[in-house]
């Protein structure tokens, strides 16, 4: 059997790319990690990713896969222990649901929350109130997204519970408060301290300074415009 | 086929995206009730069944929904097992598959459904040469994912294929009302003659409107549109 060559390209800060790694860690893959600068892209990055040269980016024997709920799919196929999508068929299509929902919605709305100002601020933040309440809803019963267990949909939302505070303290305001969202603050808990997450978390420090830095951008571009 | 009640598809004859699931429900030999929503009405099974994006397509199977079009189909490959398969069998070509379809909703489609609306010639020309541009992307991928065969699921329609193929109606469309060609022999040959098996497939042809009929929707659209605006 040929041997398995498995790189990943990622960034520090990207909860993206992060999502893969926890996906690969709970799977017990061996692979490489290329952590890029989003600023200085690879020339390696470019060649396999050449439309829309972003991470992460997964080579496996040098096929690259793109586009990290993709990626995520792939990973479950290939290594088939630890599964993080469901068997039964109305699962699937709720788990897949769920998590793009997290990112076509209730991402670009904490994102917004936290980058935009005054009128357009609130706007964000009642949509991303909005967006959090259909995942507090399908928390009812629940330890995890995917049930006893981790799943997909705890992968490509878990960027709440590590990121989520690192912006709230930026911000020096709560977004996900623990009385309107009981279920998942506990939830966020559970997550970010599970063993194999907990263990594969960025630096807290250095992603206060990248965020604040992110921030600083976003509020400046808004003045020039 | 006959009509099952046990799955309805809840929709519009013009959504591209509508098609998705009604051809894959055809490649599938599964029979389902079309219930078609008035246009500019949202019915209250849409509202009750979507109630996060109150959009069509919404497949029920038994009483329970699924939403998103590309999801229902990968649904409708899943829960029918026994018919040919939606999906490529190999993971890395399901990935393609996936990234292509992701590629056509997120990036591809706004540009499309933009050149309607757009403000001005340059605006149109900008979003005209975006269609054109990620049609030249398909059109280098249509090889590698065919391998040489029709579609770009190989000897039978698949996944991309559907993902793509549903919009090749308002692609007519768009060039009629545009005097612009977008797929054609000389610029786009694999896609052209992939296109004219796509729409004559049995899976598709009843299901694909004619362009007559989409002209006369884009007018009630634009009307609507220009309503809103003033």
């Amino acid at each position: 059997m040929a041997r398995e060559e498995v790189k990943l390209f990622k960034s520090l800060s990207s909860p993206y790319g992060w999502r893969v790694v926890w996906a690969l860690k709970l799977k017990g893959i061996e692979y490489e990690v290329i952590d890029e600068d989003l600023a200085n892209k690879s020339p390696q990055l470019l060649q396999y990713n050449p439309i829309h040269k972003k991470i992460p980016l997964l080579v496996h024997n040098d096929n690259p896969i793109a586009e990290s709920l993709v990626i995520l799919e792939y990973v479950d196929e290939t290594w088939k222990q630890y599964p993080i999508l469901p068997q039964d068929p109305h699962e699937r299509a709720a788990a897949r649901f769920w998590a793009k929902f997290g990112d076509a919605k209730v991402l670009p709305s904490i994102w917004g929350s936290f980058t935009k100002q005054g009128k357009e601020q609130e706007e964000m933040f009642e949509e991303a109130m909005g967006n959090l309440k259909c995942l507090e809803e399908q928390l009812v019963g629940k330890k995890f997204f995917g049930g006893e267990k981790i799943g997909c949909v705890d992968l490509a939302v878990g960027w709440l519970g590590y990121w989520v505070p690192i912006l709230e303290e930026i911000l020096g305001m709560k977004l996900i408060g623990k009385e309107k969202f009981p279920l998942l603050s506990v939830w966020m808990e559970n997550f970010s301290n599970f063993p194999i997450i907990k263990d594969n978390l960025p630096p807290r420090e250095e992603m206060i300074s990248t965020y604040k830095a992110y921030q600083k951008k976003y509020h400046s571009l808004a003045v020039k415009n | 086929m006959a009509t099952s009640n046990n799955v309805k598809i809840l929709g519009s004859f013009a959504s591209p995206f509508v098609m998705r699931a009604r051809i894959a429900a055809n490649l599938k030999s599964v029979g389902y009730e079309f219930l078609e929503e008035k246009f500019g009405q949202k019915s209250q099974l849409l509202l009750q069944s979507n109630p996060v994006y109150k959009k069509i397509p919404v497949l029920i199977h038994g009483d329970k929904p699924v939403c998103e079009s590309l999801i229902i189909v990968q649904y409708i490959d899943e829960a029918w097992s026994s018919g040919p398969s939606i999906m490529p069998s190999d993971p890395y070509d399901r990935a393609t598959a996936r990234f292509w379809a992701t590629y056509v909703d997120d990036k591809w489609f706004p540009s499309l459904s933009g050149i309607a609306r757009a403000q001005g010639e340059e605006a149109k020309a900008a979003l005209i040469q975006q269609v054109r541009d990620g049609i030249a992307l398909l059109e280098e991928a249509f090889p590698k994912c065919s391998k040489g065969k029709a579609f770009f699921g190989g000897d039978e329609i698949g996944y991309l294929d559907i993902a793509f193929g549903c919009f090749l109606g308002w692609l007519k469309a768009c060039e009629m009302m545009n005097g612009i060609k977008l797929i054609d022999d000389a610029t786009t040959p694999h896609l052209a003659k992939w296109a004219e098996k796509f729409c004559s497939h049995c899976a598709v042809k009843d299901v694909m409107p004619s362009t007559d009929k989409l002209l006369e929707f884009a007018k009630v659209l634009a009307a609507k549109f220009k309503a809103a605006q003033s």
